[in-house]
């Protein structure tokens, strides 16, 4: 098909660039500077896809952000996104797009059968149908109507293309480049402001481009043109299209995505695909225009119906006949404008004024070109399925009840102006309260909570002239706010035609004997009839009314069905409109993308990656990583085709009979230094730190007020005012600042510094009983014997000319120390380690062998220490003051914390010795008791014993103290697992802890 | 997002602050003998209200000072920030 419904030379498109595209894999033609929408018309396309509950046809109804049909799936570059509305996709050379919710065909769908059972699917059906038997709503409901239901099909692939986010601060942000968005922007930048202009569409001007009006002797356009090209030069201002101001947020934050390269037919190198700005503007003006109503007639959502100014737009701008015999259907003068622009283009059109005998300069041009006018005149029923072949038009009495006899005439479309709806989504996000203008029978913003103000149409003022000069005032005051300029800008001449009041009439009444549906909501098929029936059935609130009927809860969040709606329920409630009020308005004004709202902060990017100093060489030893929170750890180093079990049971076992080294960087440090530095310890921890010498490390507990352990870790005296603290990996941060709250808010008297030195310091734990033998030799000149340096011992020491911390301390519970030196030094204390400890057969271990040497030692680490243990469940008990307060002492002598009966860490062994027992598993007395078994406890971390050469784990057990020697079950309905087990010491290895201090 | 007035910073967004709780709440002394009702409302009992409200924010990102903040909890307005040493008044 050719380009039928093109007009020749009318239109902002580029004809000399004509592009290709693919509509249901059909090829058409169309020009660069269409959209999609306009692409298709101008070929004579208009079914474009199903309704979204009956399966109707579907055609165009708006020419932008307002469209509630013409959604389809488009294909680009390899990629396809739903919910794309094709009065906003820009055409670009080879785009392929396919119509949504319709199957096989957009011709021939079955779905449209709910037309048919329409009468059995009315509002509330699915809740008052699926709700019943229980059962069936997982196996048959619910995957029936996700089938039935949907606008498109998101991808599964992962999003090659690029999303990014930018903050940006400006004085002031306008949000519309119509009229009074250009007026204002204009005013406040020659006065020295910082300004954003936002425009959605990719051209600037709004209703400039489409009306026909004289600013400053020149066309809207040319005006517009001119101010935006001045405004691009201007340095202090940033002009922005194909970007949407779409979220007004808490302290003047405002969101906007910006469309960078959906127009493109692939995203150029080094751009995103879209950008999300976070705006913090001192002020805000929004100028985002108003969107034109509907007034509601029988199956007025029949393709070929649209708005009004939508078939002005298709001409004007693009230069497209939505029909060549088309019927006008208005309450007010626009429809009368459009009616001017068809005849102007050699079509003529039929006006259906509901008015009786209006009069203005629009109607008076109109007329002197000898346009058809049918006053008192209504459409009652569009007639046609896939596209609008006649409308029933009928005379409609003085008090627009009575409907005269009805007359069929021919139409191929039905342009539809129910007069003018402000935008007030922004506003009313702000926290704007809206009030209800009686003139224009709809809301505007009234009191603003934030820095902002509406302006021209969103704020109901509908004459160009006024607009102006609000706007160009605003942008003054606004600007003078912040730079104290007094720079004025001089008013242009306006000339625009007056236009006549509008006739508050927006539903037709019915014919007797017909039972057309009149719809209100487009996109969700809600009709007069659902409204009905939801009062009917007592629904009052139009919070609730929209949740029942789903009035408004589409992707276009009600833009052309709001207004209507609310005149229904306040008709059939006898109430005005603005007591029954409107529903809240909640970001984003339009869909926006995951992609953008996720922007760089994808796989790897979603969070940091932490590596250690030592990391290149756990890579060049085959070591396999884990993430251990944001640092990548070494989980093992596999050696020929050993898996995880294998190698680190040979990490462990090396560790007990030979040395290990395990890279310890990760654990939290924590620099404290200060005159109170030991009384703060003391506070801090359960016990007792004021007698600590130099030169030795203490093991201590941390709780929170609550009485639960928060953390646990060794500090070292390094001398007298300075003390080095360790943390878990995981809990680094939180102590910090934990010590900074009590430091800075309740003991400020403390004279004590703290900063964190993780990164300071790199870290190796040398294990095992050859560990000593090892240390002599990397430290030659220092006496590292038990006696020089003993258990909790701390000294100084050269490492091959580096400066190292040697701190005598075991996690595995062998024979022990940790190393530490400057971070830049730790691959060089690494790989002497590795070298020098040759000869006593070291071994690099992993966090795996690392928790297997903790676990069967019976010391309590992350998966114990969980956020719900206090210091008794964790056999932590010895370690709490008795002499002194800390920090969540009290707590601890609360009845549940000291019942007879509390939970304790116990180890569990299974009876065959074989089977391993999963982590968070159930124990229980009796494995065949009925569901819900009574739980005793659960097992908190599980390993291969080395030592044993069987499986070990800890448990927290209720009454753990006394359950040592009893016989349990555990069980894991997960793995589908019953083992029966026996309580035993959670110390199961070395329970004396001789091995530390040999 | 909120902006919020360091008092060592200026104007910082929330995403920089971590939420510490209601200000007002002081920390028994330590050593002091307190009874378990007094104790309970020191660790768990806050008033939920709605209104004007001083918090603990801590400029976690920034200069990792507690600050006090005032803060219309209904409509998020904030009215003054102070430093961790100030009183509220």
């Amino acid at each position: 098909m050719t380009q039928s419904f093109r007009l020749k030379d009318v239109g902002l498109i580029n004809r000399n660039k004509k592009l290709s595209f693919k509509f249901n894999g059909k090829k058409y033609y169309g020009y660069e500077g269409d959209s999609l929408a306009s692409a298709l018309i101008a070929n004579g396309v208009h079914l474009i896809g199903r309704s979204f509950k009956y399966h109707r046809p579907r055609g165009f109804f708006g020419a932008g952000v307002d469209e509630p049909y013409a959604i389809v799936q488009l294909y680009r570059n390899g990629e396809t996104e739903p919910n794309i509305k094709a009065t906003e996709q820009e055409l670009f050379d080879g785009l392929e797009a396919k119509s949504v919710n319709c199957w096989p065909s957009v011709n021939f769908d079955i779905g449209a059968i709910n037309n048919f059972l329409r009468i059995f699917l009315p509002a509330g059906f699915y809740y008052k149908t699926f709700m019943w038997p229980k059962s069936f709503w997982y196996k048959i409901y619910e995957p029936f109507i996700r089938k039935a239901a949907g606008l498109g099909t998101a991808s599964i692939k992962h999003d090659k293309e690029r999303y990014e986010h930018k903050y940006e601060y400006c004085d002031l942000l306008i949000a519309g480049s119509g009229p009074s968005g250009l007026a204002s922007a204009y005013a406040a930048a020659k006065n020295g402001a910082r300004v954003i202009l936002a425009e959605d569409k990719s051209r600037f001007g709004g209703t400039l481009l489409t009306s026909e009006v004289n600013i400053g002797n020149k066309s809207g356009k040319e005006w517009a043109d001119g101010i935006i090209s001045e405004l691009k030069e201007m340095p202090n201002v940033t002009v922005k299209n194909r970007s949407q101001v779409f979220g007004y947020y808490d302290h003047n934050m405002l969101v906007m995505s910006e469309r960078v390269s959906d127009h493109l037919p692939k995203t150029k190198e080094f751009h995103p695909k879209q950008r999300l700005w976070y705006i913090r503007a001192k002020e805000v003006l929004i100028s985002s225009g108003s969107i034109e109503r509907p007034i509601v007639f029988g199956n007025n959502d029949t393709p070929g119906v649209m708005l009004s100014s939508a078939a002005k737009e298709y001409m004007k701008v693009y230069g497209v006949l939505v029909g060549k015999n088309p019927l006008i259907f208005t309450n007010n003068d626009s429809g009368y404008e459009t009616a001017i622009e068809f005849k102007k283009n050699g079509v003529d059109p039929l006006i259906l004024d509901t008015r009786s005998n209006p009069n203005s300069e629009i109607i008076n041009e109109a007329k002197d070109l000898n346009v058809k006018i049918k006053n008192s005149y209504v459409v009652v029923a569009a007639q046609g399925y896939k596209k609008v072949k006649s409308a029933d038009i009928a005379k409609i009495s003085e008090d627009k009840e009575q409907l005269g006899t009805i007359e069929n005439v021919k139409c191929d479309c039905i342009c539809v102006s129910g007069f003018w709806t402000p935008t007030i989504h922004l506003a009313s996000q702000s926290g704007n309260k809206t009030k209800f203008n009686e003139e224009i029978d709809a809301f505007v913003p009234r009191k603003s909570k934030q820095n902002e103000k509406t302006l021209g149409a969103a704020n109901g003022i509908y004459t160009l002239e006024e607009t102006l000069k609000d706007s160009f005032e605003a942008g003054h005051e606004v600007s003078k706010k912040i730079t104290n300029n007094e720079n004025r800008v001089s008013f242009p001449n306006v000339v625009e035609k007056k236009s006549s009041i509008h006739d508050k009439f927006w539903c037709v009444p019915l014919p007797k004997g017909k039972n057309y549906k009149r719809f209100l909501d487009f996109q969700n098929d809600v009709a007069v009839s659902d409204i009905e029936i939801a009062l009917r059935e007592g629904y009052r609130s139009i919070e609730h009314v929209k949740r029942y009927t789903t009035l408004g809860m589409a992707t276009d969040q009600g833009k052309t069905s709001n207004l209507n709606g609310l005149q229904l329920v306040s008709k059939i409630e006898n109430k005005v409109v603005p007591a029954v009020g409107h529903t809240t308005f909640r970001p984003p004004y339009t869909p926006v993308s995951i992609g953008a709202i996720v922007g760089r902060e994808v796989g790897k990017h979603s969070k940091p990656t932490r590596k250690s100093p030592m990391h290149s060489w756990h890579e060049k030893n085959n070591a396999v990583f884990v993430d251990a929170g944001v640092w990548l750890r070494p989980r093992y180093y596999k050696r020929g085709n050993e898996d995880l079990f294998e190698a680190s049971k040979r990490e462990a076992k090396n560790v007990r009979t030979n040395v290990g080294v395990c890279d310890v960087t990760t654990l939290g440090k924590i620099d404290i230094k200060g005159p109170d530095a030991a009384e703060l310890l003391n506070r801090v921890y359960t016990n007792a730190w004021l007698k600590l010498p130099v030169g030795k490390a203490r093991y201590g507990v941390m709780l929170r007020e609550d009485g639960i352990v928060m953390d646990d870790g060794t500090t070292t005296r390094i001398s007298e005012n300075h003390y080095h603290m360790t943390t878990t990996t995981a809990q680094a941060a939180n102590v910090l600042s934990h010590l900074e709250y009590y430091l800075q808010l309740v003991w400020p008297e403390l004279n004590v510094n703290v900063v964190s030195s993780t990164e300071q310091w790199a870290g190796a734990a040398i294990a095992g009983p050859k560990s000593r033998n090892l240390l002599q030799k990397l430290f030659p000149n220092s006496d590292v014997s038990n006696e020089g340096l003993p258990f909790m011992g701390y000294m100084e020491g050269d490492l091959f000319g580096v400066k190292a911390r040697i701190f005598r301390i075991s996690f595995s519970g062998e024979l022990a120390y940790e190393v530490n030196v400057e971070s830049n030094n730790g691959n060089f204390m690494w790989e002497k380690i590795i070298e020098v400890g040759e000869q006593f057969k070291i071994q690099p271990y992993g966090t795996e062998a690392l928790s297997t040497l903790r676990i069967e030692m019976g010391h309590v680490a992350g998966s114990e220490l969980d956020g719900r243990t206090i210091p008794y469940d964790n056999s932590l008990e010895g370690l709490l003051s008795k002499k002194k307060d800390f920090i969540g002492k009290r707590s601890l002598s609360r009845k549940a914390f000291i019942a007879e009966d509390r939970q304790k860490v116990v180890g569990v062994v299974p009876l065959d010795k074989k089977t391993s027992i999963p982590e968070g598993s159930h124990l229980v007395k009796d494995s065949k008791a009925p569901s819900p078994n009574p739980k005793l406890g659960y097992i908190s971390a599980s390993c291969w014993s080395v030592e044993y050469d069987n499986p070990f784990s800890l448990a927290i057990l209720k009454d753990g103290k006394n359950m040592i020697g009893e016989k349990l079950f555990v069980m894991s309905p997960l793995k589908n697992k019953i083992i029966p087990v026996e309580i035993v010491s959670s110390h199961y290895v070395d329970p004396k802890g001789e091995r530390v201090r040999s | 997002m909120l902006h919020i007035k360091c008092p060592h910073c200026g104007m910082r967004s929330q995403n920089e602050f971590s939420y510490g709780g209601d200000a007002s709440v002081k920390r028994p002394e330590l050593g002091k003998d307190i009874s378990d009702q007094d104790w309970n409302n020191f660790v768990y009992n806050r008033k939920s209200l709605r209104g004007k409200h001083w918090e603990l924010w801590q400029h976690l990102a920034g200069c990792r000072q507690w600050i006090k903040v005032e803060r219309d909890t209904g409509s998020h307005e904030i009215f003054k920030t102070l430093k961790a040493e100030e009183e509220i008044s």
